[in-house]
């Protein structure tokens, strides 16, 4: 990514030393370098300095990709994301997110749901406007197709298949020497398919990798970073949080590639 | 690595070596500060494990000035053995190469060789990520991305026909009878054909998941649209009777039709000619078959041919055979009359000889004797004590 930006900025850097002597004696009391280097100076400082506003200005807004216009509470009921299983199947650790339960079925707080969807969507649109590597997990065979799909629809990664043993502990070996690993993963369902956690979930503790996932009322949400309580068991529900996440990653490209754009616009001017 | 291996080493002697010093001295005053216990001596602690390291990985501007220099080189050793240099062919290199550097080895692997770099170097698979690190493909982080991806494609086929046939049966269009796929006369690719496709380890279970896939596609009422992508991992089997070298029919000078064939069983070689003469005889080695076979199954051996195909009378058989017994000589000259009588005979008869055993060769041969053991099964008497 930075000798991407370099390259792009070393034209507009030769034209910004032409531009004013402004610039020039700014840049001789910030570094105190001599004359002879004051033409890199001022290629590379107004470089990073843009790029820096870049990447650094969208984390000093709350909601800097409008991600609240995405989703009402009206629309998580109506895909029925308050539904849980039956009490039976209630996890400890997700009763501070249940509203109640109605007829032995869970009901999950929506409010807190809103709130902890809106963080986890804003959390996703930030990385994927730095470019990040976004990984979608779910061992459900249900939805495995829709959300391969929907990985491919917004140029992420997806992995609904059996999870093989040291993918991200051991990658080096499973993969190449070299590999880069995903920078964040979002858990459609975060158990397999015998109700046990998914394995994914401790190995990206493990590796300090930030996880998203939307939780069930019988699943465990402590080592998850962003958890969304909800349901994953109805297609209406999953359809909704693809689509949500599908919108938050492509809203984020889009902005990044818009303000790598008037970058490039406003340095040659 | 290796040198702070080794000054760990020395500082682990260095440190014993100092509490040793004490009882060392009171032994002889004159001896050195030198350690007295050595801990570890093996060199395996700072010699690097080469066998973990893995293949040697090349570049790719290392193998292009490998091919540059080998082009160069090539128009020398042209130029050097008085030829042209623009067509220089490999075997001209192998031939000149022989020449120059005449090796006595026996292993042929060990001479001198010159060949382009891409058939010495090992080749890598190409990196699957761009220059930010990101892979090309969706599903590389599950490992196996052809496989899976193969998978995804064929679930998607099942889901757009299943979404045609709604479509059709919304419109009042659908037909239960379409037209489907001919499936006779192959099979589905094995799992080695499908790895070898998909340049990726599939284990037994992957690929029955697979075949499970493709049945179901098949079994949709639609499935002729997909035929081009059905029939990718469908393999044609060849039809057995057309591998069958049927002797030219030849004719005599007087116009008489013959064919001529051979046949071996055990160790007799037969050579038959049949002729569409129109009379029955068998002569063999100059003799009459009565003379030749006093046994019936011999001769009944010669008949069948003949009648399985219900031309007892027409053909005048004319052959020579030698070596072995009565009953292989026999069993020779039944196959040689078999495969001349391919050339006089239609194409259903001919898959009938086959199914009726007259076209196979028996490869049933004599077995050695082995050594500690009377014959080639049979030993010797085996005693309790």
């Amino acid at each position: 990514m930075c000798s991407g930006n370099m390259a792009a900025g070393v034209l507009s850097g030769v034209r910004q030393v032409l531009r004013g002597p402004r610039l020039l004696s700014a840049v001789f009391s910030c570094h105190g370098q001599t004359f002879s280097s004051a033409a890199a100076a001022v290629k590379s400082a107004p470089d990073t300095a843009v790029t820096e506003k870049i990447l650094n200005f969208p984390l000093t807004q709350p909601d800097y990709f409008h991600l609240s216009e995405l989703f009402t509470m009206k629309d998580l009921f109506e895909a029925r994301v308050h539904l849980g299983h039956k009490k039976g199947c209630r996890h400890r650790l997700m009763e501070p997110y249940l509203f109640g339960s109605r007829l032995d079925t869970d009901i999950i707080d929506l409010e807190q749901t809103a709130e902890l969807l809106q963080q986890a969507l804003n959390f996703t649109a930030h990385v994927a406007y730095r470019g990040g590597i976004i990984l979608f997990v779910s061992r459900r065979r249900q939805f495995g197709h829709l959300i391969e799909t929907t990985a491919r629809e917004c140029g992420e990664y997806a992995h609904t298949r059996y999870w093989k043993g040291g993918l991200l502990t051991n990658a080096p070996i499973q993969y190449s020497p070299g590999v880069r690993l995903p920078d964040l993963i979002i858990f459609f369902s975060t158990l397999n398919n015998v109700f046990q956690q998914h394995v994914g979930i401790r190995d990206a503790a493990k590796m300090n990798i930030p996880t998203v996932g939307i939780v069930d009322s019988n699943c465990n949400p402590s080592l998850i970073a962003y958890p969304v309580p909800g349901n994953d068991d109805t297609p209406v529900a999953m359809e909704m949080y693809c689509r949500l996440f599908k919108m938050t990653i492509n809203r984020a490209k889009d902005k990044r590639r818009q303000m790598e754009l008037l970058k490039g616009i406003s340095a040659s001017v | 690595m290796a040198a702070s291996g080794c000054r760990g080493v020395r500082s682990i002697l260095w440190k014993y070596g100092s509490c040793g010093k004490n009882f060392c001295l009171s032994r002889s005053k004159t001896v050195p500060q030198l350690p007295v216990r050595q801990i570890c001596v093996s060199s395996s602690l700072w010699k690097k494990n080469l066998a973990a390291a893995g293949p040697q990985k090349f570049t790719q501007e290392f193998i292009d000035k490998q091919v540059e220099e080998f082009e160069i080189g090539k128009r020398h050793l042209a130029n050097m053995m008085g030829e042209d240099p623009e067509t220089f062919t490999q075997e001209d290199i192998d031939r000149s190469i022989a020449y120059l550097f005449p090796s006595g080895l026996f292993e042929k692997r060990a001479r001198p060789v010159m060949k382009h770099p891409d058939e010495i170097f090992p080749k890598q698979t190409a990196v699957q990520w761009d220059a930010e690190g990101r892979p090309f493909h969706f599903l590389f982080y599950t490992g196996r991305q052809s496989y899976y991806s193969l998978l995804h494609d064929v679930y998607e086929k099942i889901l757009a026909m299943e979404r045609h046939q709604d479509k059709m049966r919304n419109k009042g269009l659908f037909a239960s009878e379409t037209k489907q796929i001919l499936l006779t006369g192959s099979r589905w690719q094995l799992k080695e054909e499908i790895e070898e496709y998909l340049v990726e380890n599939i284990s037994d279970h992957g690929y029955m998941r697979l075949i499970q896939l493709l049945e179901k596609l098949l079994s949709m009422p639609y499935c002729s649209l997909e035929e081009d992508f059905i029939l990718k991992f469908r393999k044609q089997l060849e039809v057995q009777s057309s591998k069958h070298e049927i002797p030219a029919l030849q004719h005599d000078p007087q116009g008489v039709a013959f064919s001529v064939a051979d046949g071996r069983r055990k160790t007799a070689k037969a050579s038959i000619t049949l002729r569409d003469s129109g009379s029955g005889n068998i002569t063999i080695n100059g003799r009459n078959y009565l003379h030749c076979f006093p046994l019936l199954q011999d001769r009944e051996q010669l008949m069948f041919p003949l009648h399985f195909v219900g031309m007892l009378g027409r053909f005048d058989v004319e052959g020579s055979v030698e070596g072995s017994g009565h009953s292989a000589q026999a069993g020779a000259l039944r196959l040689a009359i078999s495969r001349a009588l391919l050339s006089f005979v239609s194409e259903g008869e001919v898959e009938r000889m086959r199914q009726a055993g007259l076209l196979t060769a028996d490869p049933r041969i004599r077995e050695r004797k082995k050594p500690g053991q009377e014959g080639a099964r049979k030993k010797f008497t085996w005693k309790k004590r």
